[in-house]
């Protein structure tokens, strides 16, 4: 349905001047320059695989960062925003702050110090092979879909917003994405999101700035909004004791314990895609405060996102609706109140850095996909069940290849997506599938040494296998959403949200069941890998405000205070 | 970090360096031109002085974190 609302676009929303194709034409050309440039740093396989795990806090936390800054964050939830109103930031603040400060405080020093490559690898240390193989062969499964999907998603906005042939960009782009990574492995790709992360931010924040200046402040922003949706609109909190009270129609219940605690912890904390940004860290301090960094700007990013989409519904003349009723009318679609915004504020030039801003989103968001899919293939599925006593350049070459061929298959996946009709719900539902029972896994190796192998991977398999079943279940039986998200009124989101809960629990009680009735490994084996057993270097010399703890209760408060002032 | 020479810092300094002459460039061609059909806020012209801002920026960080230069 989304292809084809793309294939009958009469016009392109934006016309763009000699100075923005200068300025695309410029990004293009730098982020390959810097890739080629890095090609001679990336010859061990620690080098490019690991970005020679050197760098700084604020490298690693941007990059943490912008690696999730994909095309589905910039626009999805742009789109979010105007058709939920604010309820959508709860994917930015309790959907990801708590975890990423977690990652930092308690999970990092397990990662780091058992020095894996992966989180399949730590899988591997802890519970063993099979545990190593389900995850591994799982995230290589949903990275690749994440990845096409972001390319569909590029190539889909480029064609609406500018016109572009939909085969050309996903083919441009992919081709951008896969010389540098492979030239230049995960440090091109760490310095590629870093460029792109303050580009996205240069190109993006003059839309709130002007929005806010065109409604008259935030105060009139919420009266237009109650006069054109609903007051409910504005709040983030209030109106989440009922299902049938907001307009995302969930309940907090949802939010916190399926989203803030369930699906927010197992993307942010055991998505390699984003953990691996954070073991390039040089040492153990900037490998604890990356994820921090990245949480204090993960808290502005809806300034940038869902600010705009509260915008549209304010200020723009036209409503924007579901693509099937755009299609019918001819109409404009929630995913187009960016490029809507954009065009209402950005003249010449600044259309042009805006337009490079969305693309530098799409391409961190697959050069992260494609980077973490590469290592894990390398390491966690060729050297381990294929070639198990290849030389170092060996597995360097099948990097450089693998990133080759992974591009090749998001772009095929990305041809597959044309025919899903919600690609936000239908990442969601992957989520939930994975990242739930992995968090479950993790977690419980982490923090509890009585864990076994057999528990670690009958509980991920049974959690896995329990997300996918309920997924299925409402599939052909709708009525059953009664009982999967605790009411028939719930939508898509909620529905989600409590899935990813139930398989966590599934996947937490076989674990803690088959571990039981299975033999423990002794404290030594586990050292380096689990709470209690494992000497975690102190930080009684450094000052307060150089330690990471510090820094994440200061984050910690700024969430708390943002939730109240917008409740 | 150091790239063999090249902080990641120059290159976002260079980025937003030719960005913000191209911007500032274009925004100042508006202003002695105004176009037909203008965008929403015209006349605060954004581009002038948000170009002005990732020049200097962008001028900032390529000074700072020049190739061979000590940081």
């Amino acid at each position: 349905m989304i292809a084809a609302v793309a294939m009958t676009v009469p016009m392109t929303l934006v016309h763009l001047s000699t100075v923005d194709i200068a300025i695309i034409v410029f990004y293009f050309g730098l982020v390959l320059t810097i890739g080629t440039y890095l090609r001679g740093q990336s010859r061990t396989g620690e080098d490019f695989f690991m970005a020679g795990r050197e760098m700084t806090a604020w490298i690693a936390g941007l990059s943490f960062l912008s690696a999730n800054l994909g095309s589905l964050e910039l626009m999805g939830w742009a789109a979010a925003a105007y058709q939920y109103g604010i309820l959508a930031t709860h994917w930015y603040w309790i959907g990801a702050i708590p975890a990423m400060l977690f990652l930092g405080i308690v999970m990092m020093p397990f990662y780091y110090i058992s020095k894996t490559h992966s989180v399949p690898g730590y899988l591997k240390l802890r519970f063993g092979e099979p545990s190593r193989a389900l995850s591994a062969v799982s995230f290589a499964l949903m990275t690749v879909l994440m990845s096409g999907i972001n390319m569909y998603s590029m190539a889909l906005v480029l064609k609406v917003v500018l016109g572009w042939d939909i085969h050309f960009s996903i083919w441009v782009s992919s081709a951008t994405v896969a010389v540098y990574v492979a030239l230049g492995g995960l440090r091109s790709a760490i310095f590629n999101e870093v460029l792109q992360f303050i580009l996205i931010w240069a190109g993006a924040l003059l839309i709130p700035i002007l929005g806010l200046v065109e409604a008259g402040g935030w105060s009139n922003l919420r009266l237009q909004i109650a006069r054109n949706a609903s007051a409910e609109y504005t709040h983030l909190w209030s109106t989440l004791g009922n299902f049938k009270d907001n307009p995302m129609g969930i309940h907090w219940t949802g939010i916190v314990f399926g989203l803030g605690a369930i699906l927010s912890f197992g993307y942010w904390t055991t998505d390699f895609l984003v953990v691996q940004r954070v073991l390039s860290a040089k040492d153990l301090r900037a490998a604890k405060m990356a994820p921090i960094i990245g949480a204090a700007f993960k808290m502005l990013v809806p300034f940038i996102v869902i600010l705009p989409g509260l915008l549209g519904l304010a200020v723009l003349p036209v409503k924007l609706t579901g693509e099937t009723a755009a299609l019918a009318t001819g109409g404009h679609s929630y995913n187009e109140v960016l490029p809507l915004m954009l065009a209402r504020y950005c003249g010449p030039g600044l259309l042009g850095l805006g337009i490079t801003a969305l693309i530098a989103g799409f391409m961190s968001g697959m050069a992260g996909n494609v980077s973490a899919f590469t290592t894990v293939w390398t390491y966690d599925i060729y050297r381990a069940l294929l070639k198990k006593n290849e030389s170092d350049a060996h597995y360097v070459a099948m990097g450089r290849w693998c990133t080759v061929l992974g591009v090749l298959i998001s772009v095929c996946t990305a041809y597959l997506v044309m025919s899903f009709a919600s690609i936000m719900d239908y990442v969601q539902a992957l989520f939930s599938f994975f990242i739930a029972p992995l968090f479950g896994t993790v977690i419980l190796g982490m923090l509890w040494k009585r864990a076994t192998g057999p528990g670690g991977f009958w509980g991920l398999l049974a959690g896995t296998l329990s997300s996918i079943s309920m997924w299925a279940w409402v599939k052909v039986d709708p009525a059953a959403l009664r009982y999967v998200a605790l009411s028939a009124n719930a939508r898509d989101m909620a529905e989600n949200m409590y899935r990813a809960l139930w398989s966590w629990i599934v996947c937490v009680v076989v674990t803690i069941a088959v571990s039981y009735l299975t033999k423990p490994r002794s404290d030594a084996e586990l050292n380096g890998l689990v709470y209690g057993v494992t000497a975690i270097p102190h930080e009684a010399e450094v000052p307060v405000y150089h330690r990471p703890a510090f820094w994440a209760t200061v984050v910690a408060v700024l969430f708390v205070a943002a939730n109240i002032l917008f409740w | 970090m150091h790239a063999g020479g090249i902080s990641i810092w120059f290159f976002v300094g260079l980025s937003l360096l030719v960005n913000g002459i191209l911007i500032f460039g274009a925004g100042i061609w508006e202003f002695v031109h105004p176009p037909a059909d203008p965008v929403v806020l015209f006349h605060l012209h954004a581009n002038v002085w948000w170009g002005a801002l990732l020049l200097i920026l962008g001028s900032i960080y390529c000074v700072k974190f020049a190739p061979g230069r000590k940081t």
